[in-house]
């Protein structure tokens, strides 16, 4: 099949459902077997503003938006600001009542929303139906499918409604089927791939949660890390967890703590501004060497920022929080179907190493749709490393932090006949008592602490690399930005540049040899969705090495590979001048 | 068989003639009365030296951190409803640095039991006014006496609606023992305030003030009635009433939640293969 690479723009006012029309589309592509990448740009309100949903419609697997629309839904005056990124195929279409406006590139035509839906299915608030179908229409796609899931969305509310919809959607397709005769955007009338799954980040890590067997959540909403929550409360009966909305996210951590300590699987989630609050608790978790799965979906700081756009921002932040010295992993997702795999192996080494390990995804990867073929939940082993009492029957003196070479203890849980479970945030001896002595305990007990980090070293996945594997220029990037710069890098190889992608989804600990590409690379720069190049700067702490050549994003929105692209060249241009002058 | 030997006996930080030994024989005395194992209870506390009884009774114990001892026992609870959670911490703690998980745990009604050592002053930080020290307390910290005025944490629980809510004195440990018993058997979260002698850092609320302002609630009085109590909560003065202030039958969170009626979650089945049964519906 011919390469397919189509942006769907929807651009309007809050409250007036752009989400609910672009999962619609969104869902409508996955069914032919189409990869769709869909995000939102939000304001932080309920109600008006402007907000655009986008969705990249592709035969490619996509995990970045794009820099340009194709397709450009304006249903308001701000629509304006999106022309800038059409080009002379593209196609927009407004209703006058909301927004009427000339484009300088491509195509633009009234479609009459609200007529069409009062004329088709006498009810005017289905014109969110009708700009569904009228975008289908533009691109010849069997409205069969979009009739479908319509018939699904509104069975609850009866056979009327749902097939006043389907008179909607009949209505708007025609309209602009007809409407568009030098049409240069693709048709997609042939397609017959396979049904796709979609879904969001925040459920990728609920489903994480749930497959690995995770029975309790304690979460304070915040944005953009509260879809997981509100997933998994959805599931709460089905798969019996438990999710508690806590008073503050210092109860959330110390309450998930407790749960854990007790025996269940746990998590909580949060963003920048609550995981500061939950800093005390991340501490007690290494000083009590209780298992915890913390997410962590990053949003502009400092305090409140940006509450609904994404950043980079608390790479550090994670790694580096905490009173005194324990270890911890920290998984950066790069796509959200990876996001599933990071929480079932988070939930796995928390067990393993009685350590919080934490995902840090964002709201790139929190709020945007994704299409993934399946998830494979068959290899995934529950291995909760908990004495059985079998086990601990054979122990004479039971000890919580008994001192072992792999600084892991043998660990029990409350309740069990045989040995009690003493735990402390005072340091503590082996039978987890308060002691003082700092001549033995105190450092053996550091040591055996921070042993761990010598086995979860090794647990660490390297990065992914792509693109020519000879390429002396590197470009490095970790966590959300996958998509963009693994396009940025195909772009530029085929511009005439010879870069590969060095791309890092496990942050945390950093192993030095991952790092040895850099004794070969003449150039190598560091794309991040920050200010300060947080990445750049623990590749010099682990490495000794200052990267200088950095693209740093930090306006609240997600990078796209034109941009990498551009101030990529521009870098490499400067990094040849200075060489030609050095030389 | 459960005896006062199955608790142990350990040595203790506490200064000699501390409120706190009284209490620490209460709750042994409870635990005993109750026929309690000890590996089936979890006590858990934060940070003062009331915080660190639990070290000193053979228990399953978590001293967590300062002010998070109500966090960490909900989450215990949660997990697994066949433990008995008791928390024993100080003022500061609980009615302080713990305020806002106290509030909220009463709402909650998770079935643990919360004794408050409550000598209204900061002894481990060595004497500072605590959030139940009484008006004109004069410390190092506040010199010229306390100005904010106290919590009255019974009547703070009985405004949120705690199901158990009741005082005692640490110098009688046979009323302190009753109290800590109806506490561990009232099915929800039991609040029990003790009247507790600091002999370092509090000369003005000594043993003999309390023990000559502590009466007990008379054999009529009736802990349902939620108006009287409030109005009960609120004598403090040259008469402290002991006794279960207040008590009512709402639904624990364990009973109230569903989802481990048959079996403490921890006893629960995992099985990663049920998800693919949800993954439909992202189709």
């Amino acid at each position: 099949m011919a390469k397919i690479d189509i942006t769907i723009k929807i651009a309007g006012e809050a409250g007036q459902g752009l989400q609910t029309m672009g999962q619609l589309l969104s869902k409508a592509f996955a069914r032919k077997g189409l990869n769709v990448f869909a995000n939102q740009i939000l304001q932080s309100r309920i109600r008006g503003g402007h907000n655009s949903f986008q969705l990249r419609v592709s035969t490619e697997r996509v995990f970045a938006p794009s820099c340009l629309t194709n397709i450009l839904v304006a249903l308001d005056e701000e629509s304006f600001s999106h022309t800038e990124e059409l080009t002379k195929d593209s196609v927009t279409i407004f209703d006058s009542i909301f927004t009427k406006f000339k484009v300088k590139e491509g195509l633009s035509f009234e479609l009459p929303l609200e007529k069409i839906a009062k004329e088709s299915a006498g009810n005017k608030l289905m014109s969110n139906t009708v700009a569904v179908a009228g975008v289908l229409g533009i691109l010849e796609y069997d409205i069969n499918i979009l009739f479908d899931l319509l018939r699904e969305n509104f069975q609850d509310k009866g056979n009327d409604v749902a097939e006043a919809n389907i008179r909607a959607a009949q209505a708007g397709f025609n309209f602009t089927y007809k409407k568009i005769q030098n049409n240069r955007l693709p048709a997609l009338y042939n397609l017959n791939g396979q049904k796709k799954i979609l879904l969001n980040g925040s459920e990728a890590v609920a489903l994480g949660a749930l497959a690995s067997g995770c029975k309790f959540i304690c979460s304070y909403p915040m944005s953009p890390s509260t879809g997981i929550m509100t997933y998994l409360a959805s599931k709460e009966n089905e798969f019996g967890i438990v999710v508690e909305q806590a008073e503050d996210e210092i109860a959330s951590i110390n309450i998930a703590l407790g749960a854990s300590y007790a025996g269940v699987r746990a998590m909580t989630a949060t963003s920048g501004g609550g995981f500061a609050l939950m800093a005390e608790g991340l501490s007690l978790l290494g000083m009590t060497e209780t298992p915890l799965v913390i997410v962590v979906a990053q949003r502009p700081g400092p305090a409140t920022g940006l509450p609904t756009r994404t950043a980079q921002e608390d790479l550090e932040y994670v790694i580096f929080t905490g009173h005194g010295e324990f270890p911890r992993a920290v998984f950066a997702p790069s796509t959200i179907e990876d996001a599933f795999y990071a929480t079932v192996k988070a939930f796995d080494l928390a067990d393993k190493y009685q350590i919080p390990v934490i995902i840090l995804s964002d709201q790139l990867i929190a709020d945007s749709l994704l299409t993934v073929d399946e998830l494979d939940i068959d290899n995934i082993k529950i291995e909760r490393h908990i004495l059985s009492y079998e086990e601990l029957k054979n122990i004479k003196n039971y000890k919580r932090y008994k001192i072992t070479e792999s600084g892991i203890s043998p660990r029990a849980l409350p309740g069990n006949p045989y040995g009690l479970v003493v735990v402390d945030s005072d340091e503590h001896d082996e039978e987890g008592h308060i002691t003082e002595d700092v001549d033995y305990t105190r450092p053996q007990m550091v040591l055996k602490r921070n042993r761990k980090n010598t086995g979860l070293l090794k647990e660490m996945k390297p990065p992914v690399r792509y693109g020519p594997q000879d390429a002396k220029d590197i470009l490095v990037g970790w966590g959300s930005t996958y998509g963009a710069l693994k396009e940025a890098v195909g772009i530029l190889n085929s511009d005439g540049e010879k870069v590969s992608l060095v791309h890092f989804n496990e942050v945390w600990p950093l192993n030095r040899e991952y790092f040895n590409f850099l004794d070969k690379a003449e150039f190598v720069c560091v794309a991040e969705n920050n200010f300060r190049g947080q990445f750049a700067h623990l590749i010099t702490a682990t490495t000794g090495k200052i990267i200088e050549n950095r693209i740093n994003k930090f306006n609240g929105l997600s990078f796209c590979a034109s941009e990498i692209v551009k101030e990529y060249k521009e870098l490499k241009s400067n990094h040849k001048l200075l060489r030609a002058i050095d030389g | 068989m459960v005896d006062l030997n199955t608790f142990g006996t350990f040595e203790t930080a506490w200064c000699p003639g501390c409120g706190n030994f009284g209490i620490l024989d209460a709750v042994k005395g409870a635990l005993v009365k109750l026929g309690l194992s000890p590996y089936n209870i979890v006590l858990v506390s934060g940070i003062g030296q009331a915080a660190k009884l639990p070290h000193y009774l053979f228990c399953n114990v978590f001293n967590g951190l300062h002010g998070r001892a109500i966090p960490v026992a909900t989450g215990i609870k949660l997990a697994n409803r066949n433990l008995t959670v008791m928390v024993t911490s100080g003022d500061g703690d609980i009615y302080g640095e713990g305020g806002n998980h106290l509030i909220h745990a009463i709402r909650r009604n998770i079935d643990i039991t919360v004794i408050v050592h409550n000598n209204q002053v900061y002894a481990l930080t060595k004497g500072q006014a605590s959030p139940t020290s009484d008006l004109g307390f004069v410390t190092r910290v506040q010199p010229n006496g306390v100005i904010d005025a106290p919590v009255h944490p019974l009547t703070l629980a009985i405004t949120l609606g705690a199901g158990f809510v009741a005082r005692s004195f640490a110098g009688d440990k046979e009323h302190l023992s009753l109290m800590i018993q109806e506490g561990i058997k009232h099915k929800g979260f039991a609040l029990i305030d003790v009247l507790q002698w600091c002999v370092t850092f509090n000369k003005r609320n000594n043993f003999s003030w309390y023990k000559q302002r502590a009466y007990k609630l008379s054999p009529g009085y009736d802990p349902h009635d939620k108006v009287k109590a409030f109005e009960k909560s609120m004598e403090w003065g040259d008469k402290i009433p002991i006794g279960i202030i207040y008590k009512n039958g709402r639904p624990s969170y364990e009973d109230a939640c569903g989802l481990m009626k048959d079996k403490a979650l921890v006893e629960q089945e995992v099985d990663p293969q049920k998800v693919k049964t949800v993954l439909k519906e992202f189709i």
